[in-house]
Formats: structure tokens, C-alpha cells, sequence
């Protein structure tokens, strides 16, 4: 292997203009899939990172309540005339069971029991409807980072106190401290006391959410020692989908994940990851392309000289390799060039750019171009090695 | 000659081209041919007279399509193209006309290539051997120039040197002075004959210029692929 990384090398030196042109080519193919990848995966993270932000992972609700028809007797026919039913408010059949199986349950990070439902939020004649959220603050922190997002006051519930939006806040024209009444269904009623008000950024929990301590909002609901969603996070967020099916199977519950939720969006990304992921290839092809003709006329070149190597005694193999080291060189030394334009154009984008978001790259992001662009490199230059490889020496030596 | 001195011998070589096609065409008709390791040759012959076919044969470039070649007592014509490869490294110095030295690598490094490509990093005595054979062409000076910055001559002198690296038991050279002015090419000569003598290597240089064929010990004449003479002289 000395000798043909050694003949390799000192080809591509020799041929310094052709060697210096390619490198830019495969350069500037490299920089712009580093540059596309950290772009389209930093616009991603962002959109994951807010769209997550203010949601579970994966909620796990009681199963829809249907009507169930008797088994028919065989031979018979039967007409249905069906209601359909509405689906009342109503707690996970042995939550605190579920909770302990979904606490243990693999590539799940967080778990937080949630009682939710609608009630008014009242304080004088004014009158705004809002979604109850009882929660255990250590828990739920672990699904909604809330306490990043107070404004003013503290996160605490129970005991009377209460944590709400910014929006409803304003509406009510309330401030920490104040009180207001919450009226839920059948007139049960509750006046709380405001701890804190957050503001999360999406305008519909700003304006609706009213946090309390799980024990208040049962009573409210009329609930006892009930929960209707369990929350959960993942450690890997694009497995929530999987994880959902999964508990759906195993606990019989409605398991429903941030993937199902926003269709859309994930629609969206996955697109968008399949346009970056088509621009990479072809870029790649060009550049492979690039490699395989500049090695090409290399061959035709220095038919000569590979007739002679031929003559005295190097086998076909050896010439295969010496192309073969040629495609892998140029294909690392091109990347990492192009790598580090790559990150270049990246810092310019961080520094002077629309400043929208800022764009991490990838540890391995940059290993893995090169890694790939090598052996791109490689397998571009296969046609050519095979050509110098079967070159007959009898015709090359006398080659002009 | 006794059996130990016989470097090369051609039983009914016959080659021809686009076998089994109607254009066959056979160009050497069972040559038969004997080359000891003292043997100083020049095979001399017109233009299209099957020379250049011969010699490739001769360096194991190519295979004979009937006959067989025995290079030191060994049948060739069956070998694959790796064993081939490897007996022509082993046993077979080449010196072409135009002197095929890789301008990449400087005159000792292109000395060396031969073992480099057959047994990879060189040992101290394959450099040692290098520097002394370099010396003995007389480019002592110039071991570490690239061949560009080397004469026609000094080029050729070199590539002579490399052909000689792997001790080999023949060496071929093709019109090795097809390009050389009279006197660089007597030089060039000189040096064919010494190796003759004191490495004990069979030489046969194809040439055009009867003055150099009349130096050699033996003229072989190969016209219309067969050969029409076999003259010895006394060694000068």
C-alpha cells in the first residue's frame, strides 16, 4: 500500500493545476452540503424546540366512549338506529397504576398526570372562558419548562393560588395578587388567589390556561382523585409516534403523539429534509462526476508512465489502488476544505444573517460530510482505476 | 553453453493476431532461438519485420499464440497475467527508446521503482544498490534531480540503471538509443557492455544502426517474422 499511496500523491502533486481545480469543485459541493444541513437542520430544531415547547411529547387519555351492540343471534338481521355519544369528562381508569408502568416505560423521559376542563374565569361583570390545568408543578416541569416563562410572580399552585396567562390577565385586567372566580360546571366555584403569570408566546394558551394544583381542579371537575390526560416526554422525539402505539397497545388507552397532533408541521419538515437530502445527492453526483473525469484524463495522461510501472513488475491490482487513492485523497482533502467553508458561510450567517435563529452544526456533521466525500471520491474513481488497471502494456508503453 | 548459462530460449514461437478471424495474420512463423548469460545480441531487422512483436514476447508483455519461451529453463506460455508479472519483474530489465522515467520521482527514486513496486518501502541495499548503480552510469551528482532537469542522455543512462536494479538475468532494450546524438549513444553502449560482463546479464538491444549492432557479439536478423541469420563474432 506504501507504494501506490506514494505514486498516488505524487501524481496529484505533479498535476498541481488539475489537482488545485478539482479541489475547489469538490470544495465548494462540500461547503454547500454542510452549509444546506446545518441551515435546514437548525431551522428544524428551532421549530421542534418552539412547537414542543408548550407540549407533551405524547398525551395518554381514557379511550373514547362508543356504543356497543349485542352479539347477534346467527340468521338475524338488525336495523341500528344509533346516537352517537357525546364524550363526558372522565378520569383514566387506575392512573396511578399507568403512571407507574409509563414511569418505566423504555425511551420515555418524563411522565406528569394533568386534570383538564373547561370552566368561566370571572371578576366582576367580565367573563372569559378558560381550560382548567391541575397539575404537580415538579412533574409537569419536566413536559413544559413553565417556570422559564413567568413574567411575573412565582409557579406555585394549591392552597387557593393560581398561575395564568398574560392575555387573560390583561382581559381581567389582573395582576399577582388579585383574585378572581373560576365557575366550572353545575356552578361549583372556587375563588383563587393570581401566584403567577406566564406568557409561553402561543396566543391560545396565553389567553385560556388557568394552572392549579391537581386536588383544586378535581373538585372543580368534579373529579375525586381523578386525572384525564398523563403527559409525557421522550428521549428521542421523533420516536414519540412509535413509543404512542405502543402504550396504546399495552395499556388499551388513547395514546396520541406531537407527530399525530401536528401532521402538518411534520409534513412540512419531512419534506423540506427530503428536498435537503436531494439537493446533497446530487450535489455529490456532480462532484463525483468531477472527481471521475479529472482522474479519467489523468489515466489517458500517463499511459505511458503506467505501461512502464507495468513493465517492471507492478500488477494490475497496484494500478487499480494507485487511481482508487487518488479518488479517496482528493475526496478528503476537497471536504475538508469544503468543510471548513462550510462553517464559514454558516458563522457569516450567524453573525450578519437575518439573525431569525441561530444555526448549531453538528459535531458530526463535519466528519460525516468528509467520511462520505471520501468515499464518493473512491468509488468515482473506480472507472478510471479498472481503466489503467487493464491497460495492456504492450500499447501503453509505446502510447505517444 | 551448458544448461546454467541458458537465460532464455524460444521453441516455435509463432504470434499472430486476430486468431480465428478472417484477418488472422501470423507475424513471427516458429521462431527458435537460444540466449545465454553471456550473450551480448542486437536483433536487427526492416521495418515490419515482427521485432517489436518479439521483443514484447521476449519481456513477457505478451503471450505467443503457439511455441513456448523458457525463461531460465521455465515454460511461460500458460502462466496468467500476475504470474507473468512477476517473473518479468523478477528476471527482466527493460530500456526503452524513449526513456519512460516517471517525472514525478527523482533519477534515484525511478532507479529504485522496480523493487518499490514489487517489495514496497526500499531496504538500505536497494537504496545502496541504487546510489551505486547511478554511480556507475556516472550520475553520482545527479541522484536526487527529477528527469526533467536531466539530458536525453542522462535520462536514458538512468532508466539503464533502473532496468538493472533487480539484478535481472536479461535485458531488453528497445532502440535505446533511437534518440541519442553518436556519441552519448556509443556511451550509452559502453555501459550495455559492462553490465554484460560484470553482472552477468544477457543483453539484446534492438536496434536500426548498424554500428552498434556491429559491437555486439551476436546480430540476430529477423525479417518477415523469421530469422534469416544468427552471426557470432569474437568478443572485442
Amino acid at each position: 500500500m506504501w507504494i501506490e499511496s506514494t505514486i498516488a500523491l505524487r501524481f496529484l502533486r505533479e498535476g498541481r493545476a488539475q489537482t488545485t481545480l478539482i479541489l475547489i469543485g469538490i470544495g465548494v459541493g462540500v461547503s454547500v452540503i454542510v452549509f444546506i444541513v446545518a441551515l435546514i437542520t437548525g431551522l428544524q430544531g428551532n421549530i421542534v424546540d418552539r412547537t414542543l415547547g408548550t407540549q407533551a411529547h405524547i398525551k395518554v387519555e381514557a379511550p373514547d366512549e362508543i356504543n356497543r351492540l349485542a352479539p347477534l343471534p346467527a340468521g338475524t338481521t338488525r336495523l341500528v338506529l344509533e346516537t352517537r355519544r357525546a364524550q363526558r369528562l372522565r378520569s383514566i381508569n387506575n392512573w396511578q397504576q399507568v403512571m407507574g408502568v409509563l414511569d418505566q416505560f423504555p425511551g420515555v423521559k418524563a411522565v406528569s398526570p394533568v386534570v383538564s376542563g373547561p370552566a368561566f374565569a370571572r371578576r366582576g361583570n367580565a367573563v372569559e372562558s378558560v381550560a382548567l390545568v391541575g397539575m404537580d408543578p415538579a412533574r409537569y416541569q419536566r413536559i413544559i419548562p413553565l417556570s422559564e416563562d413567568i413574567v411575573a410572580g412565582r409557579l406555585t399552585v394549591g392552597a387557593g393560588d393560581a398561575v395564568i396567562g398574560r392575555l387573560l390577565a390583561d382581559d381581567l385586567g389582573l395582576r399577582v395578587g388579585d383574585k378572581f372566580r373560576l365557575v366550572a360546571d353545575q356552578g361549583r366555584e372556587a375563588q383563587v388567589n393570581i401566584a403567577g403569570i406566564f406568557e409561553l408566546g402561543v396566543r391560545e394558551l396565553d389567553q385560556r390556561y388557568v394552572y392549579l394544583d391537581l386536588k383544586q381542579t378535581q373538585s372543580l371537575l368534579d373529579l375525586p382523585g381523578g386525572v384525564t390526560v398523563i403527559d409525557l416526554t421522550v428521549n428521542d422525539i421523533f420516536t414519540a409516534q412509535d413509543v404512542s402505539r405502543r402504550i396504546a397497545a399495552l395499556t388499551g388507552l388513547k395514546a396520541e403523539s406531537w407527530l399525530d397532533t401536528n401532521a402538518q408541521l411534520v409534513n412540512a419538515l419531512r419534506s423540506q429534509s427530503m428536498s435537503t437530502a436531494m439537493i446533497s445527492f446530487f450535489v455529490a453526483v456532480s462532484v463525483a462526476f468531477g472527481i471521475a473525469s479529472v482522474l479519467s484524463i489523468s489515466v489517458v495522461q500517463r499511459t505511458r508512465e503506467i505501461g512502464i510501472l507495468r513493465a517492471m513488475g507492478a500488477r494490475q491490482r497496484q494500478l487499480l489502488l494507485v487511481f482508487l487513492v487518488q479518488g479517496a485523497v482528493l475526496g478528503l482533502t476537497g471536504s475538508a476544505v469544503g468543510a471548513f467553508a462550510g462553517y464559514g458561510l454558516v458563522w457569516v450567517f450567524n453573525t450578519f444573517g437575518p439573525k431569525l435563529f441561530y444555526i448549531p452544526v453538528a459535531p458530526t456533521l463535519v466528519p460525516m460530510a468528509m467520511a462520505i466525500a471520501t468515499i464518493t471520491g473512491t468509488v468515482a474513481a473506480a472507472v478510471p482505476a479498472r481503466r489503467a488497471a487493464r491497460l495492456d502494456p504492450v500499447v501503453a508503453i509505446r502510447h505517444v | 553453453m551448458s544448461d546454467q548459462d541458458e537465460v532464455l530460449r524460444l521453441a516455435g514461437l509463432r504470434k499472430s493476431y486476430n486468431v480465428g478471424l478472417p484477418t488472422e495474420l501470423e507475424v513471427l512463423h516458429g521462431l527458435d532461438l537460444t540466449l545465454g548469460r553471456s550473450d551480448f545480441a542486437s536483433l536487427v531487422g526492416p521495418s515490419g519485420s515482427g521485432k517489436s512483436t518479439l521483443l514484447n514476447l521476449l519481456g513477457l508483455l505478451d503471450a505467443p499464440t503457439a511455441g513456448d519461451l523458457y525463461l531460465l529453463g521455465e515454460p511461460t506460455r500458460t502462466l496468467d497475467d500476475e504470474a507473468r508479472t512477476s517473473l518479468r519483474a523478477k528476471s527482466i530489465g527493460f530500456v526503452f527508446q524513449f526513456h519512460h522515467l516517471m517525472p514525478a520521482f527523482t533519477a534515484v527514486e525511478n532507479v529504485m521503482m522496480p523493487m518499490l513496486v514489487t517489495h514496497g518501502r526500499p531496504s538500505a541495499q536497494t537504496l545502496e544498490r541504487a546510489r551505486t548503480l547511478l554511480d556507475e552510469v556516472g550520475l553520482a551528482e545527479f541522484m536526487d534531480r527529477k528527469p526533467q532537469e536531466l539530458s536525453g542522455g542522462q535520462q536514458q543512462r538512468v532508466a539503464i540503471a533502473r532496468a538493472l536494479i533487480t539484478r535481472p538475468a536479461l535485458l531488453l532494450a528497445d532502440e535505446p538509443t533511437g534518440n541519442l546524438d553518436t556519441k552519448t549513444a556509443a556511451s550509452v553502449f559502453d555501459l550495455f557492455r559492462r553490465f554484460n560482463r560484470e553482472h552477468g546479464c544477457a543483453v539484446l538491444v534492438v536496434t536500426h544502426d548498424p554500428r552498434l549492432s556491429a559491437v555486439c557479439d551476436r546480430t540476430i536478423t529477423l525479417v518477415d517474422g523469421a530469422i534469416v541469420s544468427d552471426e557470432r563474432r569474437p568478443r572485442a
